[in-house]
């Protein structure tokens, strides 16, 4: 087997694993902040591929798809929990998982009636079709981009939480929503905040998808499936395991489709297994958090 | 954290109470109907999941069949009904519904399924209990003996065929093809189809890549795929994958190093990635809208699912739909009513033309022998209209040479 070969399996791998790491990203956030398990988390992916289809093609730019989609549907993410689950806060986690779950089915169904059930085509930018000749083998341009917007909204996220007076709010609300309040922080305008964040990633992720999949009202539910077992190889609430695991994931999925293609999509559980065997708070998981 | 109060649960008992109450009301017609004598045929398809575009066209043509018959009033004077069932694509789902359709719903005859693992759960159904199936989905293996009986009819093309006429215009003695198949009955027989027609014209293969059945992402078998450097690539797979698949491989710039070919060209996935995707991949196909250009009787049925449908044009495997139901409706007509074993003898007996040309199902192994076109679809700029995606690159008529013989699938002869 040569190397090049190895190396442009290895790039699939991440391009890959970038996308997982965007829609695990959210879950694992809200996750880790607010203690919601997401189960409406596809289909806002889902739905981020239908806004940003439909913005791209009000504006004529893709663009410009990209930039309002994430945010118009963080927008509705906020309203979701503005409406909805701020009323379950305090209660037993299944209530929100619930809730979530049965928000996914409205979701779908609504996305059916709207749009019809068949696929739409979502094309690529004009500026990223064909491929890139990398003197070893061709890439698409277009995944190319998608590693290096995923690593730009990583740094962003990751400096907003880590140097900022917002990031500090953010994590202390986490650790502690009690004292904050006593401090004198409105915890509720935070927890709108990150819930809105959350579904903001899954919809960036759906529109970043989009060129590389059909769209359609179904193409959240692999995706959800996908992003849970990021977010427990990672460990749930980790922003850093969802990083790492989502690259690992990709990574042993390309490189498993190398030698036993039909395995590829197993792979993913079998590494799921075998952490939660060796760690079962997952790799960057803190020990003692129930879910 | 102690739950708050019980007032939603009594609501929520009560909201079930009422909504069985209401479920038990609407099953008593039904328990009515039972003794009178409509003609009920049942129709399992997996309206929701990968394939619910082309499951949704079946039953779109199959209702419009029934409409046709009934129109003219009927079956010896008995009204025919439909009962479409949800399979979602799952072998045992689908034996289930089938059970219901016959013990409860007392169905005469069943159509339908669309995955070729499926239409094999709902035959071991039917024909343990002696019901006249008709199947609308690719597949060989039901032809063969072991999974035969006499109840078995099958309406769709065979992967043997559909893979030996789409290999005849695509492959040429000498070239190197490659295979990326959908781990699953399908694809595997598909696989075997190519082979055998590959082996037959002389080409060769360089390797096959098989992927699992409904995968969102190809991009980790390109860089194997271009490896392997083949003239042809062959991706065997139906539904949302066959869309996905291909779209992928045009990312990585695979049309411009070789050919793609699939065995069957999906007219709902070409419109789901649009003309510039699709643009030369050439694949099988039972039918096309544009065959009325060539056929009176495709015309016909394009101008009765039009008036049916706002304007909509019938798809491939919505044309199963209707030649499934059809067949089996002018089998009862020539038998007089719905007793088995007259309408399977109708059916054996039967000539039939109702979408693209002259039908009629093999005595041995039921397999509708019939014609099989191959498609190549248009470059955006060479379309005439939004619905004008294939140009149709032969049309070879049926005949009982496509097939393989009733002594190879195991028939007595």
């Amino acid at each position: 087997m040569d190397l090049s070969l190895i190396i442009m399996q290895l790039l699939s791998g991440i391009a890959l694993g970038a996308v997982l790491v965007i829609t695990a990203l959210g879950l694992t956030i809200v996750f880790g902040m607010l203690g919601v398990v997401n189960f409406a988390h596809g289909a806002l992916f889902m739905i981020g591929a239908y806004a940003g289809l439909y913005l791209a093609s009000l504006t004529g730019s893709f663009w410009w798809g990209l930039l309002l989609a994430p945010i118009l549907i963080g927008a509705f993410g906020m309203l979701i929990e503005f409406v909805l689950i701020r009323r379950l806060y305090g209660r037993s986690i299944d209530d929100p998982l619930l809730l979530t779950f049965g928000l996914s089915y409205i979701l779908v169904e609504g996305v059916r009636i709207v749009f019809g059930s068949d696929g739409i085509p979502f094309p690529t930018p004009p500026q990223l079709i064909g491929v890139l000749d990398l003197g070893i083998g061709f890439f698409p341009r277009y995944r190319l981009f998608v590693i290096m917007l995923v690593a730009v909204v990583l740094l962003v996220l990751w400096l907003t939480l880590e140097k900022t007076r917002v990031g500090l709010i953010v994590r202390a609300g986490a650790r502690d929503p009690t004292i904050m309040q006593v401090l004198g922080v409105d915890i509720g305008r935070v927890w709108l905040a990150i819930f809105g964040l959350g579904v903001g990633l899954a919809a960036l992720g759906g529109v970043l998808a989009g060129p590389m999949r059909s769209v359609n009202p179904e193409m959240g539910s692999l995706v959800l499936a996908e992003a849970f077992v990021v977010t427990v190889i990672g460990g749930l609430g980790s922003i850093v395991g969802a990083v790492v695991a989502g690259l690992m994931v990709g990574i042993s999925i390309s490189m498993v489709a190398l030698f036993a293609p039909e395995m590829a999509t197993i792979v993913m559980f079998a590494l799921m297994a075998v952490v939660l065997l060796i760690r079962p708070q997952g790799l960057f998981g803190v020990r003692g958090r129930t879910a | 954290m102690p739950r708050s109060g019980s007032t939603p649960k009594i609501t929520r008992r009560t909201a079930l109470a009422g909504l069985s109450a209401s479920a038990a009301l609407l099953a008593m017609p039904r328990l009515g109907r039972a003794a009178d004598e409509t003609i009920r045929i049942g129709f399992p398809t997996p309206l929701t999941g990968p394939f619910a575009a082309e499951a949704r066209d079946q039953v779109k043509c199959a209702e419009l069949a029934v409409k046709l018959v009934n129109d003219k009033g009927g079956i010896a004077g008995r009204k025919v009904e439909l009962l479409v069932r949800d399979d979602k694509l799952n072998a045992g789902e689908a034996a289930t519904r089938t059970l219901e359709l016959i013990e409860k719903d007392k169905v005469h005859a069943v159509v339908g399924a669309l995955s070729s693992a499926v239409q094999l759960a709902v035959n071991e159904v039917t024909r343990a209990r002696g019901v006249i199936y008709v199947s609308i989905s690719q597949s060989d293996t039901i032809n063969e003996a072991k999974d035969f009986s006499k109840y078995t009819f099958h309406e769709a093309l065979n992967p043997h065929m559909t893979t030996s006429a789409v290999a005849r215009q695509t492959l040429k003695k000498g070239m190197k093809v490659a295979h990326l198949v959908a781990d699953y009955a399908y694809g595997h027989e598909m696989l075997r189809g190519f082979k055998r027609a590959q082996a037959a014209i002389g080409a060769d293969n360089v390797g096959e890549i098989l992927h699992p059945f409904g995968a969102a992402d190809y991009s980790t078998f390109m860089p194997r795929l271009m490896s392997m450097r083949p003239d042809v690539l062959c991706i065997s797979n139906f539904g949302r994958d066959q869309a996905n698949a291909i779209k992928q491989a045009v990312d990585f710039g695979v049309k411009q190093q070789m050919k793609i070919v699939v065995p069957v060209i999906l007219h709902n996935q070409r419109l789901a990635v649009g003309p510039d995707v699709f643009e030369g991949v050439v694949g099988g196909a039972n039918y096309y809208w544009g065959l009325e250009t060539q056929s009176k009787s495709a015309s016909s049925f394009n101008t009765a699912f039009k008036a049916a449908n706002g304007g909509a044009i019938p798809t491939d495997y919505g044309a199963y739909g209707y030649s499934g139901v059809g067949s089996l409706l002018a089998a009862m007509q020539a038998a007089g009513g719905t007793d088995t074993d007259k309408v399977v003898d109708a059916l054996e007996k039967l000539q039939y033309d109702l979408t693209k040309g002259p039908q009629h199902y093999r005595k041995c192994d039921h397999q509708s022998v019939q014609s099989v076109l191959v498609l190549e679809s248009k470059k955006k700029s060479a379309m005439a209209g939004e619905n004008d995606l294939f140009a149709i690159l032969a049309n070879d008529a049926g005949s009982d040479d496509m097939l393989r013989s009733c002594s190879e699938l195991g028939h007595a002869t």
